[in-house]
């Protein structure tokens, strides 16, 4: 059984990584990659995000919103599917989460607060959140599954970012083409990286 | 039909074509410019979908922007985008069924793109509705100009067609071009929006970083 977790865990960092093999949290992951604090800050933000709304969102598809899940309530209710809704409660979850990290932040690490702008408000829209739900959803993983693979995604996009900041950071020493700095060089660096993660789809699990 | 706008409208307007581009100087909206950029058709009607959701999301928000207490904002401002999404996934499904269905996960994933949500956020909020709308189709349009680009270098170096239509001849078929399955795939479609970036910063050396 634990192995089963490791291998999960293994597959969502690497493997599958959120942000170089599905491509999704790439707006924040462009915007905030220039120093590797924020990029740290940021990374961590995800990871509490993710690790918190997917099980959740497991919860309440599983209980709540797929075909027969409401039978717990009363037998009545086994034909009733109420799986259209998942997009909206998904998000909501997601949003409320996000707005209790701003928050919690905002009160305790004010530094951090003012350095991640309006990408903090912007995990709640972060693809990779939506689309962690949304794998959990189509794989239909169980609750424990879903803690690790939230909590796998989220340090799997971590990597990425902090990766990605610290070549940013080398890179200011370079001579880069006037039209090409920043996010244009960004773009080819995530470019490169992502067919580097692409060795790691030759593992067996 | 220019004459009718004030500077400021205008400026709502053009200006995120090329001088405040979303994709290009305000990293918004990246995710689903790399994914459904494979092929033009499927460009062209996520850039009218998500043009649309925009401009509407834009006006919502902007209407009922001194009602909302800041705490709540963001599940209010997400509740408006998820159901104006659901409406035109509902039109989708019923008038282009097909791309419709190859597109199936990225209508959703309007919700989450960050330019609907970042131009709610950041400009709505803060401008009456008819700027907050002729915005919305602005930045819509910024971001349906690289989509169109992308879709179009990547459905023909990647596969050799424009619009499903074959223009350069496949080896396969007997013909001379080796498509480019690096063009297919997601590396491909990076260094195409960063040649692109490159191209308009050569172009408009206003926009270029100083780091």
């Amino acid at each position: 059984m634990a192995e089963h977790y490791l291998n999960l865990a293994i597959k969502s960092i690497c493997v599958e990584n959120m942000a170089l093999a599905f491509f999704l949290g790439m707006c924040s992951f462009m915007a905030c990659s220039k120093k590797v604090e924020t990029a740290i800050g940021l990374g961590f933000a995800v990871i509490f995000v993710l690790a918190m709304t997917v099980p959740i969102n497991n919860l309440m598809y599983n209980y709540l919103l797929r075909e027969g899940a409401m039978t717990w309530i009363s037998p009545s209710m086994a034909e009733v599917d109420l799986s259209f809704l998942s997009f909206l409660s998904f998000i909501g979850t997601i949003a409320a989460a996000t707005q209790l990290v701003e928050m919690a932040l905002d009160k305790f690490m004010p530094k951090l607060y003012t350095a991640l702008g309006v990408f903090l408000p912007l995990i709640a829209v972060n693809c990779a959140i939506l689309g962690a739900a949304l794998f959990m959803q189509q794989r239909d993983y169980t609750l424990g599954e879903s803690v690790v693979f939230g909590v796998g995604s989220g340090i799997g996009w971590l990597l990425a970012i902090v990766a990605l900041a610290a070549i940013r950071e080398k890179m200011r020493y370079s001579n880069i083409p006037a039209g090409l700095r920043g996010l244009g060089m960004a773009f080819i660096l995530t470019g490169l990286m992502a067919m580097g993660f692409m060795v790691f789809s030759g593992i067996q699990l | 039909m220019a004459l009718a706008f004030s500077k400021k409208e205008r400026e709502a307007l053009l200006d995120p074509l090329f001088n405040n581009n979303p994709i290009a100087l305000q990293m918004l909206g990246i995710c689903s410019a790399l994914a459904v950029t494979t092929k033009l058709d499927k460009a062209i009607v996520m850039a009218v979908s998500l043009t649309l959701v925009c401009a509407f999301s834009n006006l919502a928000v902007s209407l009922i922007r001194d009602y909302v207490p800041t705490n709540i904002r963001i599940i209010i401002q997400l509740t408006i985008i998820a159901s104006l999404v659901i409406i035109t996934d509902q039109i989708l499904k019923a008038f282009v069924p097909a791309i419709s269905k190859q597109l199936s996960v990225f209508v959703g994933l309007i919700i989450t793109n960050c330019i609907v949500m970042g131009r709610a956020e950041g400009f709505a909020m803060q401008n009456p509705p008819w700027v907050s709308f002729l915005d919305g189709i602005g930045n819509g349009l910024g971001y349906s100009i690289i989509l169109i680009l992308a879709g179009f270098f990547r459905e023909l170096l990647g596969s050799g067609k424009v619009w499903n239509y074959p223009v350069l001849k496949l080896v396969t078929e007997g013909g001379w071009y080796n498509p480019n399955g690096l063009m297919v795939m997601a590396p491909g479609a990076l260094f195409l929006v960063g040649l692109f970036i490159w191209a308009l910063r050569t172009w408009k050396p206003d926009q270029v970083e100083d780091e």
